[in-house]
């Protein structure tokens, strides 16, 4: 037989009705695998069977879906026992999922907290390196500054307060060899604001005679107030004024601050 | 969901399958077993039985021997036959030969049926009545060829070829 004439003999209405016999149900679940046109006339008069019944069933209570379902759930053990099974897999899936997704969260976290400690720790070493350079700078000065104190072939004159400043003193190390003199301005107010200090080499005899050798430019900004001026070649006395910012030709002999004698 | 999905799902024993496949199928099987047993309570149980028995028996059904749906049928047949006969509701049955399924809208479930299916059970009841008495004996009562043929007092040959027009003429209504 031609699937059309088994299609037009209606024995596939009768086969989903479950009327044929073993044989001629073979015969036929034979054919339809092989012939889409077949197994889709059988899938279609399926349907329409299944709505005609559908349409007529009676009202059937939710309750007894539950009925079912908790029957299958006693007796047949084998559901219960399968499911936690499968969800067991599941949820190993899941948990694992979450456990990765936590993991990479806590992984990320961590690679930030990471990258902000080594941040802080360059702008540490940064500001280290900073510190270093200055410190080095300073015991340099330092160095240096206790050469010229130490130095002997250097004099040094203590220059003491006067009246505009009684408590005003400073040290000026000079070295009659070299001329070099350096002046120690410690013990000096911090000027006021325009105004400078000046020193100046002074001769006594035959009449007073003032030399500027230098102005402490920068008072604020030397640290360790050691201010290098300009050489010195003779001189019977050193004198300090407060004078305006560039200096003066002469001194200002009201704001002479400190005076010494050699 | 087509039968080959739903199996799927029904061989991995998922719960899930067990809702998709009782929505799909406990109407068709209650309205089945609504016709061989009067009896709203009894067809209940039955309906229970059924599904209890396909669930624990899903490993016998065999797909080379066909539909997923006619062998849950029987199982649905069969089931309610097993009910009568223990029940010695054999005579009753016979003396309700002039029933058939249409006859279920005659009760007092008609107000809780779905709007949806009002259309088709009104076309089903504007087939020739010869339509009607045709499926209601082949598919829900299960008799053969041979015994609708006794039954109608028709010709063997034409039972199968009525119940073709029948089922074309539903087809037809609802473009399938």
């Amino acid at each position: 037989m031609e699937a059309q004439e088994y299609i037009e003999s209606g024995i596939l209405e009768l086969y989903v009705y479950g009327l044929l016999t073993e044989t001629e149900n073979l015969e036929i679940a034979e054919l339809a695998k092989k012939n889409p046109e077949v197994d889709q006339e059988i899938i279609a008069i399926e349907k329409a069977i299944v709505a005609l019944s559908s349409s007529f069933s009676p009202f059937h209570s939710v309750a007894n879906f539950e009925k079912i379902k908790a029957r299958l759930e006693l007796k047949h053990g084998k559901v219960v026992e399968m499911k936690p099974a499968s969800n067991w897999s599941q949820y190993v899936g899941w948990a694992a999922a979450v456990l990765l997704l936590l993991g990479l969260g806590y992984q990320t976290l961590e690679l930030t907290k990471t990258k902000e400690a080594i941040a802080t720790v360059g702008t540490e070493k940064n500001k280290i390196q900073r510190d270093y350079a200055f410190l080095d700078q300073q015991n340099k000065e330092t160095e240096k500054n206790l050469t010229i104190v130490r130095d002997i072939k250097n004099t040094g004159v203590t220059l003491g307060g006067q009246a505009v400043s009684p408590t005003s003193f400073a040290k000026v190390y000079w070295n009659k060899d070299t001329k070099t003199t350096y002046i120690d301005a410690a013990g000096l107010p911090k000027p006021p604001k325009g105004m400078v200090y000046q020193v100046w080499a002074l001769k006594l005899s035959p009449v007073l005679t003032p030399t500027s050798i230098g102005l402490l430019d920068n008072f604020e900004g030397n640290n360790q107030k050691i201010f290098a001026v300009s050489q010195t070649d003779s001189a019977e006395a050193f004198g300090i004024t407060l004078e305006p910012a560039g200096g003066s030709l002469t001194p200002t002999m009201t704001q002479l601050y400190t005076l010494g004698k050699v | 969901m087509s039968q080959d999905e739903l199996l799927v799902l029904i061989y991995k024993k998922d719960e899930r399958a067990f809702t998709h496949l009782y929505d799909m199928y406990s109407k068709s099987l209650f309205s089945v077993i609504n016709v061989l047993i009067k009896n709203r309570e009894e067809a209940e149980d039955v309906l229970q039985e059924v599904f209890v028995k396909i669930w624990k028996n899903i490993d016998s059904y065999n797909e080379g021997k066909g539909r997923f749906y006619t062998w849950i049928l029987n199982i649905a047949r069969n089931t309610s036959i097993d009910k009568l006969r223990s029940k010695n509701f054999n005579n009753s049955q016979k003396n309700l030969s002039s029933d058939n399924f249409v006859n279920l809208l005659d009760d007092s479930n008609k107000l809780v049926n779905r709007i949806d299916t009002i259309g088709i059970q009104e076309f089903v009841k504007k087939l020739k009545p010869k339509c009607i008495e045709i499926i209601d004996l082949l598919f829900f009562k299960g008799y053969t060829q041979q015994e609708a043929s006794e039954e109608l007092a028709l010709p063997l040959g034409t039972i199968k070829t009525q119940n073709r027009n029948c089922i074309n003429d539903l087809r037809n209504y609802l473009k399938v």
